[in-house]
C-alpha cells in the first residue's frame, strides 16, 4: 500500500519528539535574579547564623525574596527582580562588612526534579549572559630560560661539590656552557655531569685556549618543561580566581593549543580586578642587599660585580606619593617564587602595620635557612617581577617578523623592590614579611604569593568583556529575531502550501523544540552567531518540504494520482535533499574545525539545525501526510 | 497559491548577458579589494574597542575631547547603534599594546561622567588577529576544496568546477560588496561568508541534481535544452527557498542589533547572489565546458527495467 508507515516508525517519532519536548523543557522556566555570599577571610564561615542574620535583614528592609538556600559554596538568595536584588547586595555588604564576599548572580528557575534527571537550561555563552574572555598566552622561551640558568647553577653545585675545578658557567641562548682549563678536567667534569645532569646531552669544543662543555636540553625534555610551564599555569589561575572571587564564579580555563590557556569569567564585572590577578606575571626574588657597597657609588658608575641596582616601588600613602629609590642587591637569587608554598596578610602586634606570613617548601626552607644563619642583622630584599610582552613594529607600523615568519616580540621585565627589611633572626621556611604600607598591600601580595610564582610568564592576548545589560540586549534580540522570522516563514507556508504547508510548519516547529532540546542535552554553548545560525535554519529548514511539495505538485501536473504524487515526489526529492544537506554540513564542519569562540557556536547550532531538519521535514511530515491520505480514496489535496 | 509553474525561459540563450555581468561585478569586486581593501575588524587588526552606554543622548566632542588630551590621540570615537551608546576604538601601537589600555580609557570616560555604564570591551592582540587572518583564509579555501571533492565524487568534474566556480563568484561578490561599501569587516562576517558557501552549494545542487537526471531522462534536445528545462522546473523551487531564507535574515537584519548586522548583511547579500550563481554561473560553467548526455548516461545493467521516458513539455 501506498503512502504507509510502518508502526516502529510512529513510535519512533514519539520517542523522539517526547525526548526532546522533555530535555527542551528547563529552558521556559528561564533564571532569577540571585545574590551569593561567600566568606572572604580566614575564621568566617558562613552558617545557618549567617542566613538568619541576612534573612532578619531583608524583613526589616522589606526587600522580598524568592527563597534562600544555603549550600557548601555559601548563601543563595533567589529575587523576584533586578531591582530587589540590587538593593539586596548594597544591604548585605554593609551589614556583613569585608569578610564576606557577596555577588550578583542568575540562578536557573527549573524545578529540582528536572535537574535531577540531567534536563537543565542551555549554557549560554559569555555574549549573552555577560563575563569576560581572556586569551593567555604563556611566554614559553622564558620558562626555557628560566630552566637553563637553574642548570646552570646546579652544574656549579655538582662541579664544586665533585671538587673539578671550572672557569666558568653560564647560560648561551638555551645551552649551558662550561668552561675548563684543561682537557682531563672537562673529562672529569663531564663524566660526572652526565650521571648527575640526564636531561642535558653533552658536546666538547674548544675556542683555542680553554675546553668547552657544551649541554643542550632534549628534545623530550623541552616538550615535557613545555607541557608543564603550561599546566602549572592552568593550575594556579584556577587557583588565583578562586581566591579572587571567593569560588562565586565558574571559570572555564582550559588549554588551546601549545601555549595558550582560555579564561572564561561568567558574569564577572570587575575586569580591572581579574587582569590585575592574570595578566600580572609576577614572579617574587628574595635577594641579599649588597651592604659592603653603598648606593651612590654604584649610581656613579662602580657597579660591584655580583650587584645590581634596583628601584623600589613608587607608591601612594593617601595623597602622599613616596618616591622610587635605588637599592643595591646581589646578584644571587635566595629564594625564588616558586618554591613559596603559603603566605597570609595579617597585622603585626607590634606596629600595627600590615605583614605576610610566608612558608616555604624544603628546598626553599633550606636555602633559606643555610643564608639567614650568616645573615641574622643583614638585609633582605623582595624583588617584585613583572613581565609584559608585545609585538615589534617598524617604522611603518607593520610587524617585524624573524626567519620563521613569526612576529617579534619584545619582552618588559619590570623589577620592582616591594620590601627591604632586616633579617631578626635565623629562620628556614617559616617567617615574615613586614613593612608593607596597607591591608591592602598585604592581601595582594599575599594572594600573589599564596597562589605561586609562575612557572612561565603569561600575558593578555585577547580580551573579551561583555556587560551584562548588553547581554540581556543580546538574548532579547536574538530571540525575538527568532520568533519574527519564524512567524513570517510560517505564514508564508501556510499561504502558499496551504495544509502540506501546516504540515511543514509543524515541523518547522519540532524542530526548533528539538534544536534546544540537542543544545540543553550537549550543555553546547549558545552565542549571539549560535542563534543566528538557529534563524538561518529556520530559513533553510523548509527548504526541504519546498523541494518535496514541489515535486508533488510536478507530479500532479503531469497528472499523476495523488497517492501516487506524494509518493513519487517524497522518493525523488530525497536524494537532493541529501546532497545538498551534506554539502553544507561540510562547510558546517570546516568552520568548526577553524573556528574560535563565538564562530564554533555557529557551526554547532547550524549542523544540529541541518541534521534535525532533515528528521522533521522527511520523517515527521511523512508520517503526519501518511496519517491524513495514506490508504484513503482521494481526488485532491490541498497543496 | 502557484506562481511560475511549467515556465520556459530559454536561460542559457542570455547567459553571455549573465556572463558579462558577472564578470563586471568580480572585476569590480577583485579591483576594489586590491586598491581599497577590506576594512577588518579588531579581530583581525588587533586593538582595543570599547561600548559604553549612558542613561542619556551623549554628544561625542567632549569624549573625544577627554581621550584625545589624556594620551589616546588616535582613539576612534563614535555613536553605536543609538545616541547613548558609544564606540571606542584604539588601534594596536607599539609601547601601549595591552591588556591595561581598555581600563586605563574607561577610567578616563568614568572620570568624566560617572554614570557610564561598559557594555563590552575587546582587545586582541596583534597576534592572534594575524593568525586569524590566515586561519580564515584557509577554512575558505579548506571548504572549497572538501566541497569540490564531494561533488565530484557524487557527480562529475564538471559540476564540481561549476559548482566551485558559482561559489567563487558568491564569496568575491561579497567581499567585494564589503569593500566598496566599506562596511567592517570582523569573525561574524566571516562566519557569514561561510554559510553563504553553504547555502549557494545548496541551491547548485538542487538544480544540478535536476540536470543530471534530466540528462538520463529526456532524449530529445541538446545540453541546453535540457539545462534550460531543469532550471525552469527548479525555478519554483529556487525562488521560494530564497525567500523564506530572505525572510529569517531580514529579521535577523532588523532586530537582531548592531553586532550581528554585519553578518546579516553578508548573508542577505550572499543569499541573492548565491541564487543568481546557481541558476546563471554554475550552469553556464557546465555549457562552456561541454556537457553532454553521454557523460552521465547511467551503465544499463542487463534485465534492469527502463525507467519511464518523459517527454519535455
Amino acid at each position: 500500500m501506498l503512502n504507509h508507515y510502518p508502526l516502529w516508525k510512529y513510535l519512533l517519532i514519539f520517542l523522539v519528539i517526547a525526548t526532546s519536548a522533555f530535555y527542551a523543557l528547563p529552558n521556559i522556566y528561564g533564571e532569577d535574579p540571585a545574590l551569593q555570599v561567600a566568606a572572604s577571610a580566614r575564621g568566617v564561615e558562613v552558617d545557618s547564623q549567617t542566613l538568619n542574620r541576612v534573612s532578619k535583614l531583608f524583613e526589616r528592609e522589606g526587600v522580598h525574596y524568592r527563597n534562600a538556600k544555603l549550600s557548601s559554596t555559601g548563601l543563595l538568595f533567589r529575587f523576584k527582580n533586578k531591582d530587589d536584588q540590587a538593593k539586596a547586595k548594597s544591604l548585605v555588604e554593609k551589614e556583613l562588612g569585608d569578610d564576606y564576599a557577596v555577588a550578583l548572580n542568575l540562578a536557573t528557575a527549573t524545578p529540582q526534579w528536572l535537574l535531577g534527571m540531567n534536563a537543565q537550561p542551555m549554557y549560554l555563552g559569555l555574549d549573552l549572559r555577560g563575563g569576560v574572555y581572556f586569551l593567555m598566552q604563556v611566554d614559553m622561551e622564558a620558562a626555557v630560560i628560566k630552566s637553563v640558568n637553574t642548570f646552570v647553577s646546579d652544574s656549579r653545585t655538582i662541579l664544586r661539590k665533585a671538587k673539578i675545578r671550572y672557569l666558568g658557567s653560564k647560560r648561551v641562548k638555551n645551552d649551558v656552557v662550561l668552561r675548563f682549563k684543561t682537557e682531563t678536567l672537562r673529562e672529569q667534569g663531564l663524566e660526572i655531569l652526565r650521571r648527575d645532569m640526564r636531561d642535558l646531552a653533552f658536546n666538547e669544543k674548544e675556542d683555542g685556549k680553554t675546553f668547552i662543555l657544551q649541554g643542550r636540553l632534549s628534545e623530550a625534555k623541552l616538550k615535557e618543561l613545555k607541557l608543564f610551564a603550561l599546566k602549572q599555569n592552568i593550575t594556579t589561575l584556577r587557583k588565583r580566581i578562586d581566591e579572587k572571587f571567593h569560588g562565586l564564579v565558574e571559570p572555564i580555563i582550559q588549554q588551546q593549543g601549545d601555549d595558550r590557556i582560555v579564561v572564561q569569567l561568567p558574569g564577572i564585572q570587575d575586569t580591572a580586578g581579574a587582569k590585575d590577578i592574570l595578566g600580572a606575571t609576577a614572579t617574587l626574588e628574595y635577594r641579599a642587599v649588597d651592604e659592603e657597597h653603598t648606593v651612590e657609588q654604584a649610581l656613579s658608575g662602580r657597579v660591584p660585580a655580583g650587584s645590581k641596582i634596583y628601584y623600589t616601588r613608587e607608591r601612594q600613602e593617601g595623597s602622599r606619593t613616596i618616591p622610587s629609590v635605588p637599592v643595591l642587591l646581589k646578584k644571587r637569587v635566595i629564594v625564588t617564587g616558586e618554591h613559596v608554598t603559603n603566605a597570609q596578610a595579617g597585622i603585626d602586634p607590634d606596629t600595627g602595620g600590615a605583614k605576610v606570613n610566608v612558608s616555604l617548601d624544603g628546598y626553599g626552607g633550606k636555602r633559606m635557612g643555610a643564608f639567614t644563619k650568616e645573615s641574622v642583622g643583614k638585609r633582605m630584599a623582595v624583588v617584585y617581577l613583572e613581565t609584559k610582552q608585545e609585538t615589534v613594529k617598524d617604522a611603518k607600523g607593520n610587524t617585524l617578523r624573524d626567519e620563521n615568519g613569526k612576529p617579534v616580540v619584545k619582552r618588559h621585565t619590570t623589577e620592582e623592590v616591594i620590601s627591604n627589611a632586616v633579617i631578626r633572626g635565623h629562620f628556614s621556611n617559616r617567617f615574615e614579611t613586614t613593612g608593607l604600607d596597607s591591608v591592602q598591600e598585604a592581601n595582594d601580595l599575599s594572594l600573589l604569593l599564596r597562589a605561586g610564582a609562575l612557572a612561565a610568564p603569561v600575558y593578555i592576548s585577547e580580551e573579551r568583556t561583555i556587560g551584562p545589560s548588553l547581554g540581556q540586549d543580546n538574548i532579547d534580540k536574538g530571540f525575538m529575531s527568532v520568533m519574527i522570522g519564524f512567524v513570517t516563514v510560517l505564514f508564508f507556508m501556510a499561504f502558499w502550501y496551504r495544509k502540506f504547508g501546516m504540515i511543514a510548519n509543524l515541523a518547522l516547529a519540532l524542530n526548533l523544540v528539538i534544536i534546544v532540546a540537542v543544545l540543553s542535552l550537549l550543555q553546547a554553548t549558545l552565542t549571539l552567531p549560535g542563534i543566528a545560525g538557529i534563524v538561518l535554519t529556520v530559513g533553510m529548514a523548509v527548504d526541504a518540504n519546498v523541494l518535496i511539495f514541489e515535486r508533488i505538485r510536478e507530479e500532479l501536473r503531469n497528472g499523476n494520482s495523488p497517492q501516487n504524487s506524494i509518493h513519487s515526489g517524497y522518493e525523488k526529492a530525497l536524494m537532493t535533499i541529501a546532497d545538498a544537506n551534506i554539502t553544507t554540513l561540510i562547510a558546517a564542519f570546516v568552520l568548526f574545525v577553524v573556528g574560535t569562540g563565538a564562530i564554533k557556536g555557529f557551526a554547532v547550532t547550524l549542523s544540529i539545525g541541518i541534521v534535525t531538519s532533515m528528521f522533521t521535514a522527511i520523517m515527521v511530515t511523512r508520517a503526519v501526510v501518511n496519517t491524513l491520505y495514506g490508504g484513503k480514496r482521494i481526488k485532491d489535496i490541498s497543496i | 497559491m502557484q506562481i511560475l509553474t511549467n515556465t520556459q525561459i530559454k536561460f542559457m540563450t542570455h547567459r553571455k548577458i549573465a556572463m558579462m555581468l558577472s564578470a563586471a561585478f568580480i572585476v569590480i569586486s577583485i579591483a576594489s579589494l586590491a586598491v581599497r581593501g577590506l576594512q577588518l575588524g579588531l579581530d583581525f587588526t588587533g586593538g582595543t574597542l570599547l561600548e559604553v552606554a549612558y542613561p542619556k543622548a551623549v554628544d561625542l566632542k567632549p569624549i573625544r575631547e577627554q581621550l584625545h588630551t589624556n594620551g589616546f590621540d588616535d582613539a576612534i570615537v563614535q555613536h553605536f547603534g543609538a545616541t547613548n551608546e558609544v564606540l571606542v576604538r584604539v588601534a594596536p601601537k607599539e609601547g601601549v599594546s595591552n591588556a591595561d589600555i581598555s581600563t586605563e580609557i574607561f577610567d578616563l570616560l568614568r572620570a568624566q561622567n560617572p554614570e557610564v555604564d561598559n557594555r563590552r570591551v575587546e582587545f586582541v592582540g596583534p597576534q592572534v588577529g594575524e593568525e586569524l587572518t590566515e586561519t580564515g583564509g584557509i577554512a575558505m579555501l579548506a571548504a572549497l576544496v572538501c566541497i569540490l571533492i564531494y561533488v565530484a565524487l557524487r557527480f562529475e568534474y564538471r559540476f564540481a568546477l561549476g559548482s566551485v566556480a558559482a561559489l567563487a563568484h558568491d564569496v568575491i561578490i561579497v567581499l567585494g560588496l564589503f569593500s566598496v561599501f566599506g562596511i567592517e569587516f570582523d569573525l561574524t562576517v566571516l562566519a557569514a561568508i561561510l554559510a553563504v558557501i553553504g547555502y549557494s552549494l545548496n541551491d547548485t545542487i538542487v538544480v544540478f541534481d535536476r540536470i543530471r537526471e534530466n540528462f538520463r531522462k529526456i532524449r530529445k534536445g541538446d545540453a541546453i535544452e535540457v539545462i534550460d528545462s531543469s532550471l525552469n522546473q527548479t525555478l519554483s523551487r529556487t525562488l521560494i527557498t530564497s525567500l523564506t531564507t530572505l525572510l529569517v535574515l531580514f529579521a535577523l537584519f532588523i532586530f537582531g542589533g548592531e553586532l550581528i548586522h554585519g553578518f546579516a548583511t553578508a548573508l542577505l547579500a550572499g543569499v541573492l547572489v548565491g541564487t543568481y550563481s546557481s541558476v546563471y554561473v554554475a550552469s553556464s560553467v557546465l555549457v562552456s565546458m561541454g556537457i553532454s548526455k553521454e557523460d552521465l548516461a547511467p551503465v544499463k545493467k542487463e534485465g534492469e527495467q527502463e525507467e519511464e521516458v518523459y517527454e519535455e513539455v
